[in-house]
């Protein structure tokens, strides 16, 4: 099934919406503008009835898979419920309808829910201060690396370096760059933890943090942390949490106390706030005392029983964001702490641990798992081990999708061949974990009866496999002028 | 416990499955000097407990009524379909992944497809992305983008860009190798001129010459735009601009204390493959069905990692979504009569303004479309009068501009009835 784009369900002259008229005699900007400052032609906009938009996108709807209908065992996402009682919280009309720039007396509500949430977060993670105002975990792990750098500045140090693991998400290393760093990376040992020899020689009193998710991308926790936190410290750079994999550990251990100065959350991860097929999120950071003159105005504060936003803070690294950042996110993240408390959230990590655990055992001798266990909230299996039978990760992920289960992270870590990396999370009954199971092993049987019918898969969802290479020639050919086809917006053909 | 699946049961059976008999048994690569005891939270709350609290921290703020909202200043009141929230309120949008596995995400997709086509011919530029954070991070990546491209390291803010803005552009700027200077000089070492239309005053700017100017010292035009003006306002790509960023709050989208929102950014099709962040094309399957894929992924994080010109991994999918929903509830006459409506209270709330004794308009000279600043005596005994009467007034700019000492910028949508609009000027003038 596939739906017309608005523009071509678009009738002309159909329906005009019935809004307010001003109703005060004024001149229109045709009478008062200059005629060069107008616009010349109307945009090209869709013209739709309101019963026709709402069948429009209710069908759009119905062609997404997503968490309220399937299980998305996406690795490094932690894709859980995402509780209803936040949407109606981030609804109310005291928090919805709050203007930026209202006076601070009269947002008391809602400074007093960032300061509260604010104290959470350090509890959870073991850290000193956080900042809300990340809109996002790429625009959080860049804004603890734009902290650290100052920190270093500020010493009068310039240091040149930052260290990633090869296991690293790609934000890591653009983070670090477009903070000026250049990026050094660091090998993962056979066991898929950091190699202490290579960390070693990478260290320098050139490098100015090294970027490390505990547990780290294949799930592992990495045992020797405590080592590489003094390491790293011995000279004189700090170690930086990304957040991706928080949901591991709460209640049981905590970054800050791990040697970890700055620490990345994903709200849209751990704290439940929806992904909104694609953002949306939030990305606060933690940091220890050193770091806190340098995050970013404004703070929020309590004195007196009042709050306030404090600009004066001379050594901020400035505003990473307008406003006080995706304030709607928080509210739903804040409720989701509220209910869970701290027995909750803990006992949400172990069940996290367990899923991952018992799917791991699930799938064992099923794909190949190049990693001893246990994992932690998530592993990393290949298909590695089925290249004999030509099947391949993406097969196994397209397979799925007909099984009516998203498809695990395909293609990433990038340090193992073919992997499938699979986050069950704390949300998923033990009936759907063995469903997906059975799932997988449906998906290799087909692969090995009929190949031809797997590497075509999926042949369920709403449109088959999409060619994207196709797609990209297209646009090469649109960007340098030989084709007129855009690709990548519609455009009314004239005739 | 709220949101938990397993029972004791379930627990039991599932350490059994694995082969261990306890949960430390799981968690042996954590050293023991790193285990917590417990997590210093209170205890979990009912749903019931859980939503008093909150709701008594939302009664402890106070919200102004929409029609009596008259203070913009980047973010504004506007009427919002209830088609708006009726589609972003779908589970099937709202808890869908970033779309990964593009046949199981062309919901997602074609909608993101519709706001790129929406948002490419509200500018008149060739092509839009997926959305960005907000207004002030479209406006330092479309800086970033004209730093690549022109091989120059400086970028000129012209006029009264939001101040926000320019922060974010200052700290995205530190570390970039990106100077950010003010005025509208360019030279040999600008990469952008940088501009908002309307400004943050409220008044046009002429955008045609500072674009010709930028154009002239070989740098790229960034027009920073509100995407409703461009219903009556020429759009950036009919005067040349190269790229066109704002902020998309108004199509849609509630203030909520400053967001989440949505930015927006627009392109020359020579500049796409500079172009930050998330693209859909048009593609089609092996039996001709038409779908929509991101592509051009050869430009992001993940395959350039530190080689690529932004981190972005994101957009802000659902609120562009919300955008999307608006913008063809509306249609393009639908957006021009909110604009018209919007310019002629404008207009007729800065003429009885203008006739208060002691006030005058900041700048008589300039235009503007529903944003205006004036010279107010004593703004701030003025701001709390209005605010007793329930009123949000005008947005005070001297904390921003020092050189504006007593300008106070106030704004008028199709939310603020005649009605409301006398309500104002009695206040005022009682």
């Amino acid at each position: 099934m596939t739906e017309l784009l608005s523009f071509e369900l678009s009738r002309p002259g159909a329906y005009e919406p019935r809004l307010p008229e001003a109703g005060v005699s004024a001149p229109t900007p045709a009478e008062l503008l200059p005629k060069e400052t107008l616009r010349a032609e109307p945009p090209d906009l869709p013209k739709l009835s309101e019963p026709e938009i709402m069948r429009h996108y209710s069908r759009l709807a119905s062609l997404n898979y997503s968490i309220s209908e399937q299980f998305y065992p996406l690795g490094s996402c932690t894709m859980k419920y995402n509780p209803v009682a936040n949407e109606a919280a981030a609804a109310l009309p005291g928090f919805a309808g709050l203007h930026p720039y209202q006076d601070e007396a009269t947002t008391q509500g809602a400074l007093e829910l960032m300061w509260r949430l604010e104290r959470a977060l350090c509890a959870v993670v073991g850290v000193d201060r956080v900042t809300l105002q990340p809109a996002a975990g790429a625009h959080g792990e860049w804004t603890a690396l734009r902290m650290i750098q100052a920190y270093h500045r500020s010493k009068g140090d310039k240091r040149t370096e930052v260290l990633v693991p090869d296991s690293a998400h790609g934000t890591n290393p653009a983070s670090a760059a477009l903070s000026g760093f250049s990026v050094v990376e660091v090998r993962s040992g056979p066991d898929g933890r950091i190699s202490l020899a290579d960390l070693e020689s990478k260290l320098s009193p050139r490098v100015a943090a090294l970027m490390l998710t505990n547990p780290n991308t294949l799930g592992l926790f990495e045992r020797e942390i405590l080592d590489v936190a003094e390491m790293v410290h011995a000279t004189g750079a700090m170690l930086y949490y990304d957040g991706a994999n928080l949901n591991a550990f709460m209640g049981v251990c905590r970054p800050g106390d791990m040697g970890f100065d700055a620490v990345h959350m994903n709200l849209h991860k751990t704290f439940t706030t929806p992904h909104g097929g694609g953002g949306p999120g939030a990305g606060p950071v933690g940091v220890k005392a050193d770091l806190v003159p340098f995050l970013p105005h404004p703070t929020v504060e309590k004195a007196d029983g009042e709050f306030k936003l404090d600009y004066r803070r001379p050594q901020s690294i400035g505003r990473v964001r307008s406003f006080y950042g995706n304030f709607g996110m928080l509210v739903r993240a804040y409720t989701y702490v509220l209910a869970m408390g701290g027995d909750g959230l803990t006992q949400a990590s172990l069940d996290a641990v367990l899923s991952a655990n018992y799917l791991r055992k699930q799938v064992e001798g099923v794909l190949d798992l190049p990693h001893e266990g246990p994992c932690m909230h998530e592993f990393v299996a290949s298909a590695h081990n089925l290249a004999p039978q030509g099947i391949k990760a993406l097969d196994v992920a397209k397979g799925l999708l007909d099984r009516d289960f998203y498809a695990p992270t395909i293609y990433f870590p990038l340090v193992v061949p073919e992997a499938l990396m699979v986050e069950p999370t704390e949300t998923e009954s033990k009936a759907t974990l063995d469903a997906f199971a059975g799932a997988i092993k449906e998906v290799v049987e087909q692969g090995k009866s009929d190949p031809a019918s797997l590497h075509a898969a999926p042949h369920t969802t709403p449109v088959g496999r999409l060619d994207e290479v196709g797609t990209a020639r297209k646009i090469t050919s649109y960007l340098s002028g030989q084709s007129e086809e855009p690709i990548l917006r519609w455009k009314r053909v004239r005739k | 416990m709220p949101y938990l699946v397993h029972s004791p049961q379930d627990r039991e059976e599932m350490l059994a499955a694995i082969g261990v008999e306890s949960m430390d048994q799981l968690l042996v690569d954590i050293p023991a000097s790193l285990r917590v005891d417990e997590l210093k939270l209170p205890d979990g709350l009912s749903e019931f407990d859980t939503m008093a609290q909150v709701q008594s921290l939302a009664a402890k703020n106070l919200v102004f009524a929409d029609r009596l909202t008259f203070r913009g200043g980047g973010v504004y009141r506007r009427f919002i379909p209830t088609a708006v929230a009726a589609v972003t309120g779908k589970p099937e949008f709202y808890t869908a992944y970033t779309p990964y596995q593009p046949e199981a995400s062309q919901g997602t997709l074609q909608a993101i497809f519709e706001f790129q086509t929406l948002i490419a011919e509200l500018t008149g530029l060739d092509v839009a992305n997926a959305s960005l954070y907000d207004g002030a991070t479209a406006v330092a990546e479309a800086s970033m983008m004209a730093r690549v491209q022109t091989g120059r390291d400086e970028i000129l803010v012209a006029g009264y860009l939001h101040p926000e803005y320019l922060e974010v552009l200052r700290t995205f700027g530190e570390g970039r190798g990106m100077k950010v200077r003010k005025g509208d000089e360019p030279n040999a070492k600008t990469a952008a001129v940088v501009f908002q239309q309307p400004d943050f005053l409220g008044l046009l700017v002429d955008a045609r010459a500072l674009t010709e100017r930028a154009h002239a010292a070989g740098a790229l035009a960034i027009a920073c735009v509100d995407p409703i003006s461009l219903a009556i306002l020429a759009p950036p790509g009919e005067y040349g601009a190269d790229i066109a960023v704002g902020e998309g709050q108004q199509l849609g989208l509630a203030p909520s204390y400053g967001g989440p929102h949505v930015g927006f950014i627009a392109c020359r099709k020579d500049l796409v493959r500079r172009l930050p962040g998330r693209l859909i094309g048009s593609s089609h399957d092996a039996q001709g069905r038409r779908g929509f894929v991101l592509t051009l992924t050869a430009r992001e994080q993940h395959i350039r990692r530190e080689k690529a010109t932004s981190n972005i991994c994101t957009n802000h999918s659902l609120c562009a979504l919300a955008a999307s929903v608006y913008l063809t509830y509306m249609g393009a006459s639908g957006l021009r009569q909110v604009a018209e409506t919007s310019f002629k209270r404008a207009r007729s709330l800065a003429d009885r303004l203008g006739k208060v004794p002691g006030w005058e308009p900041a700048f008589p000279e300039r235009q503007f479309l529903n944003e205006f600043p004036m010279i107010v005596p004593k703004p701030r005994p003025l701001l709390r009068k209005l605010a007793k009467k329930g009123i949000l007034g005008g947005l005070e700019v001297s904390r921003w501009f020092r050189e504006l000492k007593g300008v106070v910028t106030f704004t008028c949508t199709e939310v603020n009835d005649p009605a409301a609009i006398d309500e104002l000027v009695q206040a005022v003038t009682s």
